[in-house]
């Protein structure tokens, strides 16, 4: 038996009623061991105007780099009460911002290992599909070797990267359209 | 790490395209690059695992939420999840909302002239069982207005969101109803170019599921993204 998959639709703008029971801007609880880490951003649409009625949805691995599911078969530890999953929604300036620990680096294609990254899906009005990317860390010198980073074009890499605004706390934002548009992947 | 088998990609015109214009939000929220093609990895096939400790009894009946009774037709959507291979998706989230049977949504920022029911919140979600099944109890939504072109209307329709195993079988859709004169006229049901996926997003009056004197049935079955049957080198 072989079917296609369902088609996707847009979450359109009343997603909150039945996505906000989930929100978690909390990735890692107390106790979780790892290196903290704030990310702040802002989602904009193609004329840099704030998506105020988006969300994202944050999926990683623990600090340890392994996953919170049967299929990551890597002989590493779990964290009690760390499932690794985010879902953050914009607010009126379109702003997002969560918190977690830094995952470590998980098995990637070729055998080798990638760089320490959380995986993105961006959903909104005006979006029949929602869209994939990566947030990855700046300096992290791992990123040099990334299989994915190294199959963006060089000057769009730093869309994936996020930046230092203070001590503990990344930006990176989403953008839509233009210059600095994000780069979304297609799996 | 052993290998693990990928996800298949869809079937072309089986999924919208993000630039469609005659749904007119799309054109400064779709990427005008083209998406950079990448392999499967680890990070991908795997994904947030939900259980019964997330709910609560009754997070399937949206028609017990409060006080009273909400005004309406009652009516009990059920289905199976499935994967591309025909198996069934077990233990998987879904949580779907819709607007109430005057078409109105208690959201802040919808101001269509319609009634809102005190007695329906229009949320609900729920796990599928060992065999993919999932059921919910609610009222048939009202159609409504919007502001996309000359006299628009939304079909009645439901939103599904569903996880899957995997950050691939992330999926969000809209169920709609047999016979929606509507739907013809709707720019997101007609995004979906292929004949056959378009129809499947409406549901089935099924009079099985039909209770007497009580409620109507519709059936509506979800296919999410299956595997390859071989791993490939992936992770």
């Amino acid at each position: 038996m072989s079917l296609y998959a369902t088609a996707n639709q847009t979450v359109g703008p009343y997603l909150h009623i039945g996505l906000t029971w989930l929100n978690r801007s909390q990735i890692a609880g107390k106790g979780v061991p790892g290196e903290r880490v704030a990310i702040q951003g802002r989602l904009l649409d193609g004329d840099g105007e704030p998506v105020n009625d988006g969300l994202i949805e944050i999926w990683q691995a623990n600090a340890a780099g392994r996953y919170a599911h049967p299929e990551d078969t890597q002989k590493k530890a779990l964290d009690k009460g760390f499932r690794g999953f985010g879902r953050i929604p914009t607010d009126s300036r379109g702003a997002f911002r969560f918190s977690t620990v830094k995952p470590g680096r998980v098995p990637g294609p070729g055998g080798k290992v990638q760089a320490p990254h959380l995986v993105v899906a961006v959903f909104m009005r005006g979006l029949l599909k929602h869209l994939a990317t990566r947030i990855y860390f700046p300096d992290d010198p791992a990123n040099r070797e990334d299989a994915l980073l190294k199959l963006v074009p060089p000057e769009r890499r730093g869309t994936l990267i996020a930046r230092r605004r203070s001590r503990g706390t990344l930006e990176w934002n989403v953008v839509l359209q233009g210059k600095n548009e994000t780069v979304f992947f297609d799996f | 790490m052993t290998k693990l088998a990928g996800y298949r990609r869809p079937h072309p015109g089986t999924q919208p395209d993000n630039d469609y214009p005659p749904y007119r939000s799309t054109a400064k929220r779709h990427p005008t690059q083209p998406l950079v093609i990448a392999p499967q990895t680890l990070s991908e096939l795997t994904g947030p695992l939900f259980g019964w400790d997330d709910l609560k009894p009754g997070d399937n009946d949206l028609t017990i939420q409060h006080k009273g009774e909400p005004i309406g037709e009652r009516i009990i959507v059920s289905g199976r999840v499935l994967d591309e291979n025909g198996k069934a998706v077990p233990n998987t989230l879904v949580e779907i909302w819709q607007a109430n049977a005057a078409g109105r949504y208690p959201h802040k920022t919808d101001r269509h002239n319609a009634p809102i029911d005190p007695n329906f919140s229009g949320a609900g979600r729920t796990l599928t069982d060992s065999e993919g099944r999932y059921r919910f109890i609610s009222i048939r939504p009202g159609e409504y207005p919007w502001r996309n072109h000359y006299n628009a209307w939304r079909p009645a329709h439901i939103h599904f969101s569903l996880f899957g195993q995997a950050f691939l079988t992330r999926m969000i859709t809209q169920m709609y109803f047999p016979g929606d004169p509507l739907l013809a006229y709707d720019p997101m049901y007609t995004s979906v170019a292929d004949d056959n996926a378009r129809k499947r997003l409406i549901s089935t009056f099924d009079w099985e599921t039909t209770v007497p004197e009580q409620a109507l049935g519709y059936r509506f079955d979800i296919v999410l993204r299956g595997r390859d049957a071989t791993p490939m080198e992936r992770s």
